[in-house]
């Protein structure tokens, strides 16, 4: 054997002989181990922050929190003889308390896990000095939502324990089980300025279960710091009674500041009470409402999509007038051909066209906008028109999401070249196939705040700042509104708003008319292929120094003129004036009933050329 | 002709200390996974003890099909599988998954495969064919560097995978070197390097400075009389005093996070009280709260209300000693020292040079892992996650040293035959 061969055995025999002293050294010898085992757990105890609070532009408390209790079990400490007792306190049955018992022993028989959760405050104040004979259990303070008011459910979203999908999908790996998340709305939108931070507290516990006191002195404790809370841009007293207007009809309001964007009034009807979806009701309050068919947890105004109806009339007039193809004040002789139309036969020009809201006079000037005749092909002519039309048409904040601080913003639909290419083929379509858009029927879609917005723009008369429902952030204002121009004179807005100010003073927008306010409007019966057309109405007010604009739509209350008008109207009264001048009207929205008093509907002409394959798209619209 | 069978020719102290360990582990295996309230059984798929089952299961098919291949396979193919997990090595770089911060492992389907596990007999087995060809003196310098190499090049593709457990234990391989005629002084430089690392983390750096110098007077002044050497203690304490002051750098840049806190952990377990550092002060308390004596078996309360976290893998000893106390403690470590020295032994005893160094490289091998995951459970290591061999619970692991092992007892049953081969 060489002498290296001994070498090597010396080491490992070394080895085995440290290894064997400092073993008797902590196994035998030294007692700190021992005692140390006996008093070896620590506890980790999450304190859970408070979430911000959430108020409305006024500083009047919308979103709170309210304590709540969940009890917690340690399996390993529970005296099973004790169950029917606890069972009794608890007012659960026996059967209830095995489950509950057997779930929390395969989480863990030493760690903590949930028994009952969110027990309300007077629930507890019951059980609360009888839970001490118990041992096993202990209740854990926490906070959950509570709303003051039944108003702006969607817009707020709501609060409720993180899910194991959620979990999984955090790459922030902040969350941990049990913890709260926003969904939805602003609870969402701004989790993490509301949610704080967890603490974290360390307590020593013996083998027994016995609190020993914090542990290394709290040196390793951190204490739970509060969300920031949020100030919204929203006006509640507008808000609660744009909600009472819309209270039984199914729809949306908006009410944009047009000076900043921001969102005075955000009504989705209908709606459920917020505090549905807080604390322990939650999940079978929210399997009720998804049952429910008129869809209340729908955020309809950012995510129900309609055409735009005659609204986007005032759209096509200034493009219109942008690329020259027709003057402000210049006038075209209008009979019932190719469309059909409500406004009678004559000469119009932009400000009479908006104000009776011909179908002919918007057909014409969309004609021209999309044939230039920059080419001699028909059908390259209009590619080349639609393309330049699209491009106004994004400018005015159609056809993409707005950008509001809401999650779920749809962005509607603008048809394209590539849309009308994948559904007829290239060059296989012409202007004949897509007139339909010129008065906001065909494949045009938009969501009621993309309207608000429309009337924003209007009243700034070529700009808007992007829609905004946070104001202030812990008391700081947020900064940086972005003001996005469209690229259309400002000088070609008159005729436009005197038109919209005609639909309110004597056209089918009266209802809407207010004394002393010009008001300029523009109604909008939506055709529904599904049932009663659906009432819209987009308006600004005062026309001079713009306050307020709104869009109302009314799901299946036939024209525009009706419903919708009258509601924007009483909107605007009540936000400018802050009183109703007009209880007849109020009355009247109140009443819902929308129908005409002789029930037959308006006959509508077949006019519409042969050529046309949208030709049923194109009529009955454009009151 | 009965003494030709194999059967007669393996060497049956090796395969029983292999037996022992292995059935010892599973029981453990069991006790640390037991729950009280819970009547899952050894045998209960549920538990680890049940799946380990399987895995010996498949390690005895392991070891017969290792026992029928010729013997003469594992030298002729040794550069083939050595150069196969090298490809391997650098094909989980660039594939592999990630798993708890290192790249080691290839996930093909529900199927989970760690090359470097399996780097490792054959990295053993292509140093003992360099080392032993014939033609080749294991002292002149080419030579040596070549043998680094082999397990270098391995060690260093590990390191970027950012296992450095694993990566340390090709480092073992440096044992193999020595036996074989490396100059002392490197195998003195390896264990200075890792002594001075350990205690300029533990020991103020003027203190450390003072104590290289008296230690250099001490050299010179009783061992290093002619100038040479005195030159070579100077150099040596030089670069000693470089590498303390380069340690800072290296646990800062070069180590990864989490590897930077078992390292610290191990100078203060309490920095980090409920992360890494808990797993080594858990640990100490569960071992010395043994005794003795022990608690009995299944009569743990540390390990039991999993308080030591991965006590069926790399914390495996704890169990050994809250349930069976420092006298089994103490067994367990004459087992594995018996192990040690037997397959010291039986290389002694190979024929062919090229058995005895696979013989060697399988001890070094193995010891490593035994020094280092006991070293770490009471805290005189930092915490670098490598298994007990054939103790903790895992397939890989046990597949690994259950290879490793027997093509060395396949080697030593037929060491006769070599005499005839040459």
């Amino acid at each position: 054997m060489s002498s290296r061969s001994i070498i090597i055995q010396a080491i490992i025999l070394v080895t085995a002989l440290v290894f064997s002293i400092r073993l008797f050294s902590i196994q035998v010898v030294n007692d700190d181990y021992k005692l140390a085992a006996q008093n070896n757990i620590v506890q980790r105890i999450v304190e859970y922050p408070y979430r911000g609070l959430v108020t409305d532009r006024d500083d009047n408390l919308i979103v709170y929190n309210t304590p709540v209790y969940d009890l917690m079990i340690v399996p390993k400490e529970v005296n099973l003889e004790d169950s029917a007792r606890i069972s009794q306190l608890l007012q659960i049955d026996h059967e209830t308390f095995i489950t509950k018992y057997s779930k929390a022993r395969k989480y863990s028989t030493i760690l903590a896990s949930k028994f009952i959760e969110q027990i309300p405050n007077e629930e507890f104040a019951r059980i609360q000095d009888q839970l001490v004979d118990f041992p096993g259990f202990y209740v854990l303070p926490r906070t959950v939502r509570e709303y003051p008011e039944n108003t702006l459910a969607n817009a707020l979203g709501y609060v409720r324990e993180i899910s194991r999908y959620q979990l999984n999908r955090d790459s922030s790996n902040y969350y941990k089980p049990g913890d709260y998340i926003g969904i939805k709305g602003i609870e969402l939108q701004y989790e993490k300025i509301l949610r704080g931070k967890r603490g974290l507290n360390f307590k020593l516990v013996d083998v027994q279960g016995v609190v020993k006191g914090s542990f290394n002195d709290g040196e390793y404790d951190t204490a739970a710091i509060p969300g920031q809370s949020i100030k919204l841009t929203v006006d509640s007293q507008l808000q609660q009674y744009a909600e009472t207007l819309m209270e039984g009809k199914v729809g949306s309001i908006v009410a944009l500041d047009p000076a900043t964007g921001e969102i005075l009034a955000y009504v989705s009807a209908p709606s459920y009470n917020p505090n549905l979806l807080s604390g322990r009701g939650l999940s079978a309050n929210y399997g009720k409402l998804q049952e429910d068919s008129l869809k209340p947890l729908f955020n309809r105004p950012i995510q129900a999509m309609y055409p735009p109806g005659s609204m986007f009339k005032t759209v096509q007039t200034l493009i219109a007038m942008q690329e020259k193809v027709v003057g402000p004040y210049e006038k075209l002789m209008c009979d019932y051909s190719p469309m059909g139309d409500h406004a009678p036969l004559g000469l119009y020009d932009v400000d009479r066209a908006i104000t009776l809201s011909s179908n002919t006079f918007l057909y014409k000037i969309f004609r021209r906008v999309i044939l230039q005749e920059e080419n001699d092909n028909m059908y390259i002519d209009s590619r080349i028109g639609l393309e330049k039309w699209n491009n106004y048409v994004y400018e005015f904040g159609l056809g993409n999401p707005l950008g509001v601080d809401l999650p779920g913003e749809k962005s509607g639909n603008i048809p394209t070249v590539q849309y009308y290419d994948r559904v007829y083929g290239k060059n296989r379509w012409k202007f004949s196939n897509i007139y339909s858009l010129s008065i906001g029927q065909g494949e045009l879609q938009v969501t009621p705040l993309q309207m608000a917005n429309l009337g924003a723009l209007l009243a700034n008369k070529g700009y808007y700042y992007t829609p905004r429902i946070v104001k202030e952030i812990n008391g700081v204002t947020i900064s940086g509104a972005e003001r996005k121009e469209v690229s259309i004179d400002t000088a070609y807005f008159e005729p436009v708003l005197q038109g919209m100010s005609n639909v309110v003073k004597g056209g089918t927008g009266f209802r809407a008319r207010i004394l002393d306010i010009e008001v300029c409007g523009k109604t909008s019966t939506v055709e529904n292929p599904h049932g009663e057309d659906h009432s819209g109405f987009m308006a600004f007010a005062p026309r001079q120094n713009p306050q307020i604009s709104v869009a109302v739509y009314v799901e299946n209350a036939g024209q525009g003129a009706r419903a919708a008008a009258a509601t924007a109207g009483l909107l605007i009264e009540k936000y400018i004036k802050g009183e109703i001048t007009r209880p007849w009207m109020e009355a009247y929205v109140l009443r819902g009933d929308f129908s005409d008093p002789k029930p037959q509907k308006v006959v509508k002409k077949d006019t519409v050329s042969k050529d046309s394959k949208n030709s049923n798209e194109g009529q009955s619209t454009s009151l | 002709m009965r003494d030709n069978l194999l059967v007669y020719k393996v060497d049956w102290l090796t395969i029983g200390l292999y037996l022992a360990l292995v059935l010892g582990g599973w029981l453990n295996i069991y006790a640390a996974d037991f729950d009280p309230d819970q009547n899952a059984g050894i045998f209960s798929l549920t538990m680890s003890s049940g799946r380990q089952i399987i895995w010996m299961g498949t390690a005895i098919v392991l070891i017969t099909l290792i026992m029928l291949l010729d013997y003469k396979f594992y030298h002729t193919l040794s550069y083939i599988l050595y150069g196969v997990m090298i490809f391997f090595l650098i094909a989980v770089l660039l594939f592999g998954e990630e798993v708890a911060g290192s790249k080691s492992w290839f996930e093909l389907g529900a199927f989970k495969f760690q090359p470097s596990e399996f780097t490792k007999f054959a990295t053993a087995l292509a140093l003992a064919r360099f080392l032993s060809a014939t033609n080749r003196k294991t002292d002149d310098l080419k030579s040596q560097v070549i043998g680094f190499l082999i397990f270098g090049f391995p060690l260093a593709l590990v390191i970027l995978q950012g296992d450095l457990g694993t990566a340390m234990v090709f480092g073992s391989l440096i044992l193999v070197m020595f036996r074989e005629g490396m100059h002392p002084v490197i195998l003195i430089a390896g264990i200075g390097i890792v002594a001075v690392f350990l205690l300029t983390l533990l020991v103020n750096q003027t203190i450390l400075f003072i104590g290289l110098v008296v230690v250099m007077m001490l050299l010179i002044g009783l061992v290093a009389k002619n100038p040479r050497k005195i030159a070579m203690v100077v150099v040596g304490c030089v670069l000693a005093a470089g590498f303390i002051v380069s340690v800072d750098f290296i646990l800062t840049d070069v180590l990864k996070p989490h590897q930077q806190k078992r390292v610290m952990s191990l100078i203060n377990p309490n920095a980090d009280p409920l992360g890494i550092g808990w797993n080594v002060t858990q640990s100490k308390i569960a071992i010395g709260s043994g005794g003795l004596t022990g608690k009995g078996y299944l009569e743990g309360t540390q390990t039991k209300f999993d308080f030591v976290p991965e006590q069926t893998t790399d914390f495996i000893f704890c169990t050994i000693g809250e349930e069976q106390g420092w006298i089994g403690s103490f067994l367990l470590i004459t087992a594995f020292c018996g192990l040690f020295l037997r397959l010291v032994f039986l290389a002694e005893r190979q024929k062919s040079v090229f058995a005895r160094i696979y013989g060697y490289g399988v001890m070094s091998i193995l010891f490593f892992h035994f020094a280092v995951n006991i070293a770490m459970t009471i805290g005189l290591f930092p915490v670098i996650g490598i298994p007990l061999p054939f103790f903790s619970y895992g397939g890989s692991s046990l597949w690994g040293f259950t290879i490793l092992l027997f093509i060395f007892l396949k080697l030593d049953a037929h060491r006769m035959q070599v005499l005839q081969r040459l």
